[in-house]
């Protein structure tokens, strides 16, 4: 039963299915045992990212082609449903409306890059789509009328999910029974699906195909797979989940900005996350995107005390200053794919005897 | 804008219409210009914007000519060339704040100095670092595309935080000296004398470019490695030398390019490199990835297309460049002279 739900891509390593059992269980019980907001906001945006990340492991991980407008599309879904309850008030056909607005702009866009810049050459992609989504930023910020500019828009959401909506009265052990709760479980039950959903893909033939082009273009080429239809048609898969993430983002904080969306720090985090967390398997976005978490809560404060241990030595407090965490997170990313390109799921996976 | 000394671009035998010498991407910027006259109506104004543009593109073509260099050459695809874009200005910073005297000397000969300096430590650092970073960073992944991208732009996190290390994360003014302030007028257009100095300076970037790529036996050596990297080897010339001197002079190109848009920009943040970056990548996918005039001709068309759309749809700007290398690419899938094979 298990083995048919995660499309037998089993995670084959016993720690690492402790750890994702174990995971699993925190975030579905996180309501309950972490009642704070702050730690609620943590396990959703955990959540998010995962599937976020899962999504662009479809285009690196196994078609081995880079994009970097993966938060173009993530962008897109939240901006779909910003702008059209924005407009619209907040009522669930204006949701819904939004998300498959926006699931379409990103399907026909992500088309469009793919096949202009596949056909030409596959490394002009990276190039690209690092273009395309600095422009789309700046769009995004300079049409202010409809997307809020630089201050983005808050709007307000179907009544059910509002946080004060109490949909039980009673209170045991400081739990509110909520709207908030409610979007918090509506974003778990999503992502558990659509995470499932991309393990069927890239266990699916379609995702052996893929496999076999990252491998060796050639060969697939001459296999008769079209390589730039299987990588087109990858690109835009990977574009509509990540716009699914996008859409979960703006039900989560019912506030969307181009810094929260769009901004290239998110895809570079993206980046380092899959390649920490291990390329080329659908558990390395989980197991990444807690680190990533944990590492962005906690190497600063680790930071912080080692700074403080090495005042007086000239340089290393600089260097060792908790606003320079990303340095110390980069530093793992150029070893992460030096030393272990599969990353940390791949060496789990590899200890198996 | 006379591009007459166009290098003679080396013809690919897999191409097979390929000319020796192929005029019609030089006439694509007067064509532009012109083609921006009836859309602005007022010829001063058509002419301040279109100087400015070309001064733009000379800039914006310092600092990509380093990059198509070591893309034609090294078939390495640098994310990580805006670090050494940000190293330079920076560099620059530091220099005019210990030559403080000379940057705020009455003395016209002694403030060129200070930005000379400024230029040349801008260019030796670059270099240096440009050598630690293809040994680090890159040798290890060349042939790997995938590799390199990723690779490259780690590197670019990890310099974009070393600078702010040693610079702080914080904006840094980079005022030119007095020399170079101020604007020179042309009937009723105008044109601000730092970028005609600008100019100058990209007009000797690319002539000793195109001197040592097409007279020497260096630029012999870079072209036979282009076409063909083993037969170059196998005849006794050790490529990987050739390599990294292409690497740490295209590193160099990047930090004194970082000078002239610190300068032009006239402040320097340490994200100055990832911004610029998408700008370069449009100009030498526009001018065909490895070809020295084809990534002129590129920063031109983009520099004049940024004045233009500046001028007449401001939002529209970034998306004016993407369109143009779409048309472009439409046109001629390589680039306007595609040099590498790959």
């Amino acid at each position: 039963m298990i083995s048919r739900l995660l499309s037998h891509d089993l995670p084959n390593s016993r720690i690492l299915a402790f750890i994702l059992g174990a995971l699993f269980l925190a975030l579905l019980f996180a309501p309950f045992w972490v009642p704070s907001i702050k730690a609620l906001n943590l396990a959703a945006k955990v959540l998010i990212f995962i599937l976020l990340v899962a999504s662009f492991d479809l285009l690196l991980g196994y078609t081995g082609i880079v994009s970097f407008a993966h938060t173009m599309f993530f962008g897109i879904g939240a901006y779909g449903v910003a702008i059209a309850t924005n407009a619209w008030g907040p009522s669930w056909s204006a949701v819904i409306t939004g998300a498959l607005a926006a699931l379409g702009l990103s399907a026909v866009l992500a088309l469009a890059i793919a096949l202009f810049s596949l056909r030409v050459r596959a490394i002009f992609f990276a190039m690209i789509t690092l273009a395309m989504a600095a422009a789309f930023q700046t769009l995004a910020s300079q049409l202010s009328d409809i997307t809020g500019g630089e201050d983005g828009l808050n709007f307000r959401l179907p009544e059910l999910l509002n946080p004060s909506t109490v949909w039980w009265e009673g209170n045991p052990f400081g739990i509110n029974f909520n709207g908030k709760m409610l979007t918090y479980y509506l974003i778990f039950v999503a992502v558990l699906l659509l995470f499932l959903a991309l393990l069927r893909i890239v266990n699916s033939p379609f995702g052996s195909v893929l496999k076999a082009i990252r491998e060796n273009e050639f060969r697939a080429e001459a296999l008769g797979y079209r390589v730039v239809h299987f990588r087109a048609l990858s690109s835009v898969l990977s574009a509509l989940f990540a716009t699914a993430a996008g859409v979960l983002l703006a039900l989560w904080l019912r506030y969307n900005g181009p810094d929260t969306s769009l901004s290239f720090e998110i895809m570079l985090d993206i980046l380092l996350i899959l390649v920490i967390g291990g390329m080329g398997s659908m558990y390395g976005s989980i197991i990444g995107t807690v680190i990533f978490i944990l590492a962005q809560g906690y190497l600063q404060d680790l930071l912080r005390m080692a700074s403080g241990l090495a005042k007086g030595i000239p340089f290393l407090p600089a260097l060792l200053s908790p606003d320079r965490w990303l340095l110390w997170l980069g530093l793992m990313f150029v070893l992460a794919v030096y030393f272990f390109p599969q990353g940390i799921v791949g060496k789990l996976r590899e200890k198996k005897p | 804008m006379s591009t007459s000394t166009t290098a003679p671009t080396p013809a690919t035998p897999a191409v097979p219409p390929a000319p020796k010498r192929d005029w019609i991407p030089v006439l694509l910027v007067p064509a532009l210009a012109l083609l921006g006259l009836p859309f602005i109506a007022d010829v001063p104004v058509w002419l301040t914007l279109t100087l400015a543009g070309l001064a733009m593109g000379m800039i914006i073509f310092i600092i990509a000519s380093g990059l198509t260099l070591v893309f034609g050459l090294m078939d390495v695809l640098n994310f990580g060339h805006g670090v050494f874009i940000a190293l330079g200005a920076f560099v620059a910073t530091t220099v005019f704040a210990l030559l403080g005297g000379w940057v705020k000397s009455p003395d016209a000969i002694t403030q060129l100095a200070a930005v000379f300096a400024a230029m040349l430590a801008a260019m030796l650092l670059a270099g240096a670092i440009g050598l630690v970073f293809e040994r680090l960073l890159v040798r290890p992944v060349y042939g790997l595309h995938l590799k390199q991208i990723l690779i490259t732009m780690g590197g670019m996190i990890i310099g974009e935080e070393l600078i702010k290390v040693f610079w702080g994360a914080h904006q840094v003014p980079l005022e030119p000296p007095m020399i170079l302030r101020g604007s020179l007028s042309i009937g009723e257009a105008g044109i601000e004398t730092y970028r005609i100095f600008a100019t100058v300076i990209g007009l000797v970037v690319f002539a000793a470019l195109v001197w040592v790529l097409s007279r020497t036996k260096i630029g012999l050596l870079i072209r036979a490695g282009v076409e063909n990297g083993e037969m170059v080897e196998s005849l006794g010339y050790r490529i990987r030398r050739l390599f990294v001197a292409v690497f740490v002079a295209g590193s160099a190109l990047a930090g004194l390019g970082g000078v002239l848009w610190g300068l032009y920009q006239q402040n320097v943040i340490p994200q100055i490199g990832s911004q610029v970056n998408i700008l370069i990548f449009i100009v030498i996918i526009i001018g065909g990835l490895g070809s020295i005039s084809g990534a002129l001709i590129g920063a031109l068309l983009v520099g004049l297309l940024a004045n233009y759309a500046g001028f007449l749809a401001p939002k529209a700007a970034l998306f004016s460049n993407i369109a143009l290398m779409v048309i472009i690419l439409v046109w001629r899938p390589g680039g306007l002279y595609p040099v590498a094979k790959r």
